[in-house]
């Protein structure tokens, strides 16, 4: 298969590698995937008091588009509010990659993950609003 | 890295050898000097070209230990499937509607057998155990009294090993069904001798051994005689079994690279078993190395390894300085993975991580230095991304997580 250009530069140099404490109050997890389809990718985005995501991380299990797709959507999240981070679509990203049509359930995947991450900060926030709601 | 090396590194000889010079020496006068159609009767050119295509059957039939008569010239193994499973099939159909075989067979075969139960027959599709190889009590369970026909091939394609081709042949001949033997990957790595094997017909091809493609042969054996359909039909070539004019450049290909097989198997076996033995020995220093399929009883050509939590695409991604061939097929927009793998009750992890490493005549101890330290750097630098390995490093075990399935 050949892949773009876009593709191996992500590739062979993946952005932002790595993970953040889970438990970190400022960072929201999403695993999306199975090991049984071939790809697992983890995205973390670590977001600061004014809402906006300051830095982001990921892992991927999975062929080179699925690790390109979530390398760049490491690169693209940061800077964004939460909503802006969610409402990024997979045809943006295929497009961006030129993911073959083979290929898209990998920026599908990736636009999943960012929802999830998305997702798992809410949630931790939403209940700490609802303890500090309790509590008042 | 060396001068000496040529990159890539070629890693896959179970897909395909290269041809042997001398093999292409030996083929070339035959597309240009001696270009005689070798049913030609009437003039020297015919003769020369008849002569030259039955020597060649002779290298052949020397091989395999079988009659030379015995052997019709193929394009190659895929043909040679289909005229011995349908035409056995077709012509034994009063007999009976039962055929067996395995899972694990290649394509070349299930696919045939698919296509014989369109047409009527019943297929059984036999598991195989953890280490690829089928249990003879459970072939002898799945036979019927209308079964007419028994299909398992000597060396598997991806995982390298050896059915018990002997005793499954004294089963089928004990109960007068036929056998066939796909030894497309036998033929010059393990001894094939059909004079002591209960083989009816056997399916080989020139391109695995050092000869060229588009050229191979079906044994059918006389005694006791074997009886086919023709799938092809014409001028009747190959005594009516396959019509066609005899590609005769090809077929001397195929001969010669079956002589050089001959002379050169038994020592090549043992310098290629070194090599493999290298290969396996650096990559097991890693963690989580599995290997696929038994050890013991398979070609010294073949590893097929998994290497667990990184997965195989990216992983032949990767490893670009050398040739080899991913379990998964995701690389041909299949996003399965391999149905070879997975019927040795691989997890989908392992199944989804594997590798199949095949080497040949012209590999050497440098190459297999070069490939081991080059998966052992890609491996770790693609661990190093996976989240799977990440948990495992955390002692999470994979099996007990639930994924959200997409």
């Amino acid at each position: 298969m050949a892949y773009s250009e876009k593709v191996i530069d992500h590739y062979e140099n993946p952005r932002n590698v790595g993970s953040f404490d889970k438990g970190d109050d400022s960072v929201g997890t999403g695993m999306v995937g199975a090991p049984a389809c071939g790809d697992v990718m983890k995205l973390q985005i670590k977001v600061g008091k004014d809402g906006i995501i300051e830095d982001a991380r990921f892992k991927t299990y999975g062929c080179g588009s699925a690790i390109a797709s979530s390398s760049l959507v490491t690169e693209w999240v940061k800077g964004k509010k939460l909503d802006e981070a969610a409402s990024i679509r997979n045809t943006q990203i295929a497009a961006e990659l030129s993911l073959p049509p083979v290929k898209i359930h990998c920026s599908i995947l990736a636009e999943d993950a960012i929802k999830a991450a998305v997702e798992d900060y809410k949630k931790k926030h939403g209940k700490d609003q609802a303890a500090k709601e309790k509590a008042a | 890295m060396k001068p000496s090396l040529k990159f890539p590194i070629y890693l896959d000889y179970s897909a395909t050898t290269p041809v042997d010079p001398r093999v292409a020496q030996k083929m070339i006068p035959y597309l240009t000097e001696h270009y005689g159609n070798p049913a030609s009767r009437s003039h020297v050119f015919g003769w020369k070209a008849e002569e030259a295509v039955e020597e060649a059957r002779e290298h052949v039939a020397a091989l395999v230990r079988c009659d030379a008569k015995d052997l019709v010239w193929t394009s190659g193994a895929t043909e040679s499937i289909n005229l011995a499973l349908k035409g056995a099939a077709e012509f034994y159909k009063t007999k009976g509607k039962h055929l067996v075989t395995v899972r694990t067979e290649h394509k070349a075969t299930l696919d045939t057998m698919r296509e014989l139960e369109r047409r009527g027959f019943e297929v059984s599709y036999l598991e195989v155990g953890a280490d690829g190889l089928l249990d003879l009590n459970q072939l002898e369970a799945s036979l019927r009294k209308d079964t007419i026909l028994v299909s398992v091939m000597f060396v598997n394609n991806e995982i390298g090993v050896i059915q018990d081709i002997p005793a499954i042949g004294e089963l089928c001949r004990s109960k007068g069904i036929l056998f066939h033997v796909d030894a497309a990957q036998a033929t010059g790595k393990c001894d094939v001798d059909l004079q002591a094997l209960k083989v009816d017909l056997m399916s080989l091809t020139a391109h695995k051994t050092y000869g060229p493609k588009g050229i191979g042969a079906l044994y059918v054996r006389r005694k006791p005689r074997v009886r086919l359909e023709t799938q092809m039909h014409g001028g009747g070539h190959e005594r009516g079994f396959r019509s066609g004019t005899l590609a005769s450049h090809q077929i001397i290909g195929m001969g010669e690279a079956y002589r050089l097989a001959k002379l050169e198997m038994a020592a090549e076996r043992e310098r290629v078993r070194a090599l493999r033995d290298q290969l396996l020995a650096g990559l097991n220093q890693m963690e989580e190395v599995f290997v696929n399929g038994d050890l013991e009883r398979r070609v010294p050509h073949n590893l097929n390894l998994s290497f667990n939590f990184v997965e195989g695409e990216s992983l032949i991604m990767a490893v670009k300085d050398i040739a080899v061939s991913s379990g998964s097929a995701c690389t041909s927009a299949s996003l399965e993975p391999s149905y070879v793998l997975r019927a040795l009750g691989r997890s989908d992890e392992l199944a989804h991580s594997s590798i199949r490493f095949t080497l040949g005549r012209f590999t050497t101890q440098e190459e297999v230095d070069y490939t081991v330290d080059h998966l052992r750097t890609k491996v770790a630098k693609l661990r190093d991304l996976s989240p799977l390995w990440e948990m495992h490093k955390e002692g999470i075990d994979l099996s007990t997580v639930q994924w959200a399935a997409h």
